[in-house]
């Protein structure tokens, strides 16, 4: 690991100040920023400890019926939060099924949004990565890439957004509150993660210097708590990132689809809200032939990148069981193995 | 430059001075406090051999930079047993055959203590797998020690209402 200074601001504007200067990063939990440090795949000359910084701690109510979430939150309190999982069911069951529970103790909010890619390449110094070194090439394009994008992918750069805590999010419309050098500002969770393009290092919308301060869920995201899941399929049962995952939020008038949201992980540089699909539904009965042309909807568009082509059937299979999840009704208690379409149990149907 | 930072490890005020702040808190245990009991299997949050707890949480001690825990109060896998007298997690892994080799077994072990505490899992065999999914057993005593965890609950469970009456 590269030598660097570290320095503990007190306040946010100390700490945007201090992570202007060029090659600094922000420390929250560290537990992907020192990975990726090890490895030598991140060199920063500087970090910026944001842990001590007052009042991002916070899980609010708000005037809209909506809550704010601090970016210091950690992934274990938000999810075990009976306030926040009541209200979101879909994003707790999403965060319990990420990551081990000696991580979700310390990661944060934050933290999770500005994870990076697991992309094997990138995380390898001797292979060609595009989006850690710009002009590099992409070593991945012709090797093992059977669980790269099958969405907004390019030439440059085919690697996944790993997060579990976004899809929901993204489908539920959350707002990010950053700070900056210029002060206050907003976007869109969906405006946050960038596709490659023939830019792949940027990987965001926040400039030099920029800290996500909070989340906030707008009011009327607590009206799909009745029906909302969230289904990840993983190549072992636990403590593994998704090949493909979906969130399915259904608002039912009887057996009518009043409006529906669905967004997929794995599949992108980002998490993938699938807009189409939620027209698709609007309006229909909430059945498995709706719940199949909403999953054709959501991968209309989708190409292999590389050996990968079973993850478009994959998805739209998971994208069936999430809305036919969602359908049934939030379980009153997350299950043993949150999000999982398995049981840890031999020969037990999870969800037969 | 030397950071100083001050820990309390076992319920002892260490204080140390950093010349280096890349030093992880598993560094600090094994290196500099004499506390080899935290092993450092993978070094990179995916084995749980490190597992301790700190202000009473488990966590991924190789991923959590020790100059960021100044101030915190971290219990490692010496300072559970009361002198002679074993935690009841501890005894509970030798009456089950909670582990072959031993290496992931501090790990497990503190891991465990964290899980009970969290009180998820309840007495559910497969909640507390899902719960245990941080700490892999390369030996396999999977069996061994998911029993241990729902043993020790039951035991610290009778214990608290002991000291409760």
């Amino acid at each position: 690991m590269k030598i660097f200074d570290y320095v503990r601001p007190a306040t946010v504007p100390e700490a945007v100040a201090a992570a202007v200067e060029p090659g600094s990063s922000y420390l929250a939990a560290g537990t992907n920023l020192l990975d990726l440090m090890k490895g030598g795949a991140m060199r920063p000359d500087r970090l910026v400890d944001v842990t001590r910084l007052p009042g991002l701690d916070r899980l609010e109510r708000l005037a809209d019926g909506g809550m704010r979430i601090g970016a210091l939150v950690r992934n274990a309190d938000l999810a075990h939060s009976a306030d926040f999982a009541r209200a979101y069911p879909a994003v707790a069951e999403a965060l319990l099924s990420g990551a081990s529970a000696q991580l979700r103790n310390v990661a944060t909010v934050g933290g999770n949004l500005m994870q990076r890619t697991r992309c094997s390449y990138f995380y390898d110094v001797a292979s060609a990565c595009n989006r850690r070194e710009p002009g590099a090439g992409c070593d991945a394009l012709q090797g093992e890439n059977r669980l790269h994008a099958v969405l907004g992918w390019s030439k440059h750069c085919i690697a996944t957004h790993p997060s579990d805590f976004c899809v929901p999010l993204v489908a539920l419309d959350v707002v990010v509150e950053i700070e900056g050098k210029n002060g206050r500002r907003e976007i869109a969770l969906e405006e946050l993660h960038r596709l490659p393009g023939d830019t792949s290092e940027r990987e965001s919308a926040l400039e030099t210097g920029d800290l996500i301060v909070a989340l906030r869920l707008p009011g009327n995201a607590s009206s799909f708590a009745a029906h909302a899941r969230y289904l990840k399929l993983r190549e072992r049962t636990s403590f593994a990132f998704a090949v493909v995952s979906a969130a399915a939020a259904l608002d039912l008038d009887g057996g009518v689809i009043r409006s529906a949201r669905l967004a997929l992980g794995g599949v992108a540089a980002k998490p993938w809200r699938a807009r189409a699909a939620e027209e698709a539904l609007a309006g229909e009965n909430a059945d498995v032939k709706a719940f199949r042309k909403a999953a054709e909807a959501a991968l209309a568009d989708a190409r292999p990148s590389g050996d990968n082509a079973f993850k478009i059937e994959l998805a739209k299979r998971i994208v069936v069981r999430a809305l036919a999840l969602a359908a049934a009704g939030t379980p009153e208690r997350l299950p043993a193995l949150p999000a999982s379409p398995f049981s840890s149990v031999p020969r037990a149907l999870q969800h037969a | 430059m030397t950071f100083s930072i001050s820990l309390t490890v076992n319920g002892e005020r260490r204080n140390v001075a950093l010349d280096d702040p890349r030093a992880t808190l598993l560094d600090l245990l094994r290196e500099r406090l004499g506390l080899p009991g935290t092993k450092k299997g993978c070094d990179r949050g995916q084995c749980g051999a490190c597992t301790v707890l700190v202000n009473g949480r488990r966590v991924n001690s190789c991923l959590a930079l020790a100059l960021s825990l100044d101030g915190a109060e971290v219990v490692t896998i010496e300072g559970l047993a009361q002198g002679d007298e074993l935690h009841p997690v501890q005894a509970a892994f030798i009456a089950h055959d909670g582990f072959q080799c031993g290496f992931c077994t501090p790990g497990q072990i503190m891991s465990a203590v964290g899980l009970i505490d969290e009180g998820q899992a309840g007495d559910d065999p497969e909640r507390v797998r899902e719960g245990m999914s941080g700490n892999i057993c390369r030996c396999g005593a999977y069996r061994g020690i998911t029993g241990a965890v729902l043993e020790a609950q039951k035991l610290l469970a009778e214990r608290d209402r002991r000291n409760a009456a």
